[in-house]
């Protein structure tokens, strides 16, 4: 029954870019999201905000199949993710690579084409176009030979936004593309995002600061281990939302989610 | 900021000294296995070199091939930052080695692959299970794996070698290695080890690249990060394998590392990476062949590691880029420049003292004012002469600046005063504390910098000390020298 409902979404056009239901994901046995649905409509810039350890990454990288859930399912333009990871960018955090890596800023941008070109074969002059308009766009052009670790902490941000441009994808996952940037190259950031929900992408951005969170996304998405509220900014964005996403008032889910880590569920 | 620098050399010139000296001590270990001076070395080396033997034929060409794939997986291994994963499956392949032997019992090169990449497999898996079953981290486990595989795996050696049936020999090379043991069998299968490594690196490269770089991407872009970390490690295995023989179990893992640390401190690119790794391999596996060769009972592996090792060493002090002697120099350039840009500013500072009338300045007015001995101050006027930014005159005794001098010693004092003014200003910091910062910072604030400290400041003529700040107008007109540059030069600029 429930595999004929998957098959009549996934041949509509218009299914939305993510899905969520119920997902629940627990790291070391501890959950830290509850239960999540989420349906995203296509062209938002989504900002994903919470306190520390609301789950916001677990988030994303859950919905990119990156880690395993323990309920629910993610469907990503109406089909499971796997088959859908051709229209997934990734923009991961800064710190999770390790930046005295022997390749070249190009080389980097130049992944982004990897999963269109696929296994074995190797980027082609259209590949490397593609890769050093994307450049451009985050002014690193003329950085495009110099060795990563020899960029400042807001190049190499726009290094891996200049890559996930290069994937040139319709669903978007950023990790707090805002770290560690200066206010020039955060705006320049921001008009590149907007540009991008503009061709119609969805973008799913990890945010930590709530008052340009405000200002920067169409959608909001209050994360605390459970959604707390999502839907346009302006609803959304209130003080009693924001109380309740930020205040102590989810002690018990956490209290809970304590005892399950130290007994288990079964 | 001083000390520390000379704590870093100093722990350099550490390191460097102990890597001599372990050297030292695996030499002369070496040398009481087997009295090199007992023997022809060079009837030996000339039995080498020309080949005609088939037994150097197959230890030099085994060698080299092992170089090669080890340098190449050893890249991966290293810029995966799994360098302790190398060695621990290095010695957690020697009870298979042993089984591999015990199937029937001969140094069949087939049986023992197979037993020794079991028993890697088995190791890591190992490792695995701790990691996920316990509270122990990785570096625990690994540890625990490598120590008990490798001691099962010697108890199997020694249990070996005191049966009293079938042919033992041989066994006992895979601690130490001996390439002189190396036999067709097993520079044919050394051959095809290395040809698979070199295609799937070849046909793989891509992936092999961004699945190490960055994997959770790699997912994302659709490739099968678990496969290929596991296609790695099996590679990875044969590669140990394969060398067991020759370099022994002991110090396989450094002709993973070494050559590959080598070539990641000479280059910042992964293909050059692999291609400098690989030559460094080879180099090392031939240096140790012909080494052994020499004579009898010489272990192969420990003369292998020390050529990778002296290969690394160059790296290390001769590296163009991250070299220390490079390094070194940068660094002495540096402090030359700090220096001459000091003493230009304390012959401003003179000139200013008695309001720019006349242009000379005595080496004794000059002494006195930086408080050094007429001796420092001459050696820093020649300095200064010989880049020439001052031109001495009276049997070297009175200095006078030369336009370019004029505008550097200008440059500099507006730098310190406009830092200096800055700090008070914007950064509210007392005036009583600024000197000391803006010593320091007016040789490294580049011209732009400048620019805008300008902006910020525009209209403020005065240091916080009230001193008058250099302007413009002042590097351009000078004290009144015949010849002068049209056009500032710019602040800062080298």
């Amino acid at each position: 029954m429930a595999e004929k409902i998957v098959s009549v979404q996934s041949s509509l056009s218009s299914a939305p870019p993510l899905e969520i239901h119920d997902l629940t994901v627990a790291y070391h046995k501890k959950p830290v999201l509850w239960g999540i649905d989420l349906a995203v409509p296509p062209g938002k810039l989504v900002g994903i905000v919470g306190p520390n350890g609301a789950g916001k990454s677990t988030l994303i990288k859950a919905a990119m199949g990156l880690l395993p859930f323990n309920s629910g399912w993610v469907k990503i333009f109406g089909q499971p993710v796997r088959q859908a990871l051709n229209r997934v960018g990734y923009m991961p955090q800064r710190e999770s690579v390790d930046w005295d890596f022997p390749v070249s800023v190009m080389d980097v941008v130049l992944m982004g084409r990897y999963g269109h070109i696929g296994l074995i074969k190797r980027p082609t002059k259209n590949d490397r176009e593609i890769a050093r308009e994307c450049l451009d766009k985050v002014k690193l052009l003329p950085f495009a030979n110099r060795q990563i670790s020899n960029l400042s902490g807001g190049q190499q941000q726009r290094v891996f936004l200049a890559r996930a441009l290069a994937q040139q994808s319709d669903l978007y996952f950023m990790d707090e593309p805002f770290a560690g940037v200066d206010a020039a190259t955060e705006s320049a950031i921001v008009s590149l995002l907007q540009e991008l929900k503009n061709k119609g992408k969805t973008l799913m951005v990890v945010h930590h600061d709530l008052p340009t969170a405000r200002e920067y996304f169409d959608m909001l998405l209050l994360l605390n281990m459970r959604v707390v509220a999502f839907g346009p900014t302006e609803q959304v964005f209130t003080p009693d939302l924001l109380q309740k996403t930020y205040g102590g008032k989810l002690t018990i889910l956490s209290e809970v989610a304590e005892q399950v880590r130290q007994k288990g569920t079964q | 900021m001083r000390f520390a620098n000379y704590d870093s050399r100093f722990t350099r010139c550490l390191l460097l000294l102990a890597v001599i000296l372990g050297a030292g001590t695996i030499n002369v270990s070496a040398a009481r296995i087997g009295d090199i001076s007992e023997t022809d070395i060079v009837g030996q080396a000339v039995r080498f070199f020309t080949f005609q033997d088939p037994a150097v034929r197959y230890a030099l060409i085994g060698s080299m091939l092992l170089g090669i794939s080890c340098g190449l997986l050893g890249s991966f291994i290293v810029v995966r930052k799994m360098a302790l994963v190398g060695d621990a499956l290095s010695h957690a392949v020697l009870p298979g080695v042993a089984l591999g032997f015990l199937w029937n019992m001969t140094k069949d090169p087939v049986a023992i692959l197979v037993g020794a990449t079991l028993a890697g497999l088995i190791g890591a898996a190992t490792v695995t299970l701790i990691k996920q079953t316990t509270r122990l981290k990785e570096d625990a486990a690994l540890g625990l794996v490598l120590a008990s595989f490798f001691a099962m795996g010697i108890c199997l050696v020694t249990m070996i070698q005191r049966l009293p049936t079938g042919n033992k020999s041989g066994i006992d090379k895979f601690l130490f290695g001996q390439a002189a043991a190396l036999g067709p069998d097993d520079v044919r299968l050394m051959a095809i080890v290395t040809a698979g490594a070199i295609a799937a690196i070849t046909i793989f490269y891509k992936e092999f690249l961004v699945t190490s770089f960055d994997a959770a991407f790699a997912r994302v872009a659709g490739f099968p990060a678990q496969v290929i970390h596991y296609a790695l490690m099996l590679l990875l295995a044969f590669a140990v394998v394969i060398a067991l023989q020759a370099v022994g179990v002991v110090l396989v893992s450094a002709m993973l590392i070494t050559p590959a640390a080598a070539a990641y401190l000479l280059t910042d690119r992964m293909s050059r990476m692999l291609w400098l790794s690989a030559i460094f391999g080879m180099v090392a596996g031939a240096t140790g062949a012909f080494f052994s060769f020499l004579g009898p009972k010489l272990p192969t592996g420990p003369f292998m590691v020390l050529g990778a090792t002296s290969v690394f060493v160059l790296a290390f002090l001769f590296g163009p880029r991250h070299g220390v002697i490079v390094r070194w120099l940068r660094q002495r350039s540096r402090a030359r420049r700090v220096q001459r840009e000091n003493t230009l500013k304390s012959v401003y500072h003179v000139l200013e003292a008695r309001d720019f009338k006349g242009e000379g300045v005595s080496l004794r007015e000059l002494a006195e004012r930086r408080r050094e001995t007429i001796e420092d101050v001459k050696e820093q006027a020649s300095n200064l002469r010989s880049n020439g930014l001052v031109s001495l005159h009276d049997e070297g005794d009175v200095i006078f600046l030369t336009p370019a001098g004029w505008q550097l010693a200008c440059a500099i004092v507006r730098n310190h005063r406009l830092w200096e003014l800055y700090l008070t200003n914007a950064a509210q910091i007392a005036a009583d504390h600024v000197h000391e910062d803006a010593e320091k910072i007016e040789h490294v604030l580049g011209e732009e910098t400048v620019r805008q400290l300008e902006k910020r400041l525009a209209g403020m003529t005065t240091d916080p000390h009230g001193k008058p700040i250099p302007t413009l107008a002042d590097i351009r007109q000078g004290t009144g020298f015949s010849e002068r540059p049209t056009e500032p030069t710019g602040y800062g600029k080298r």
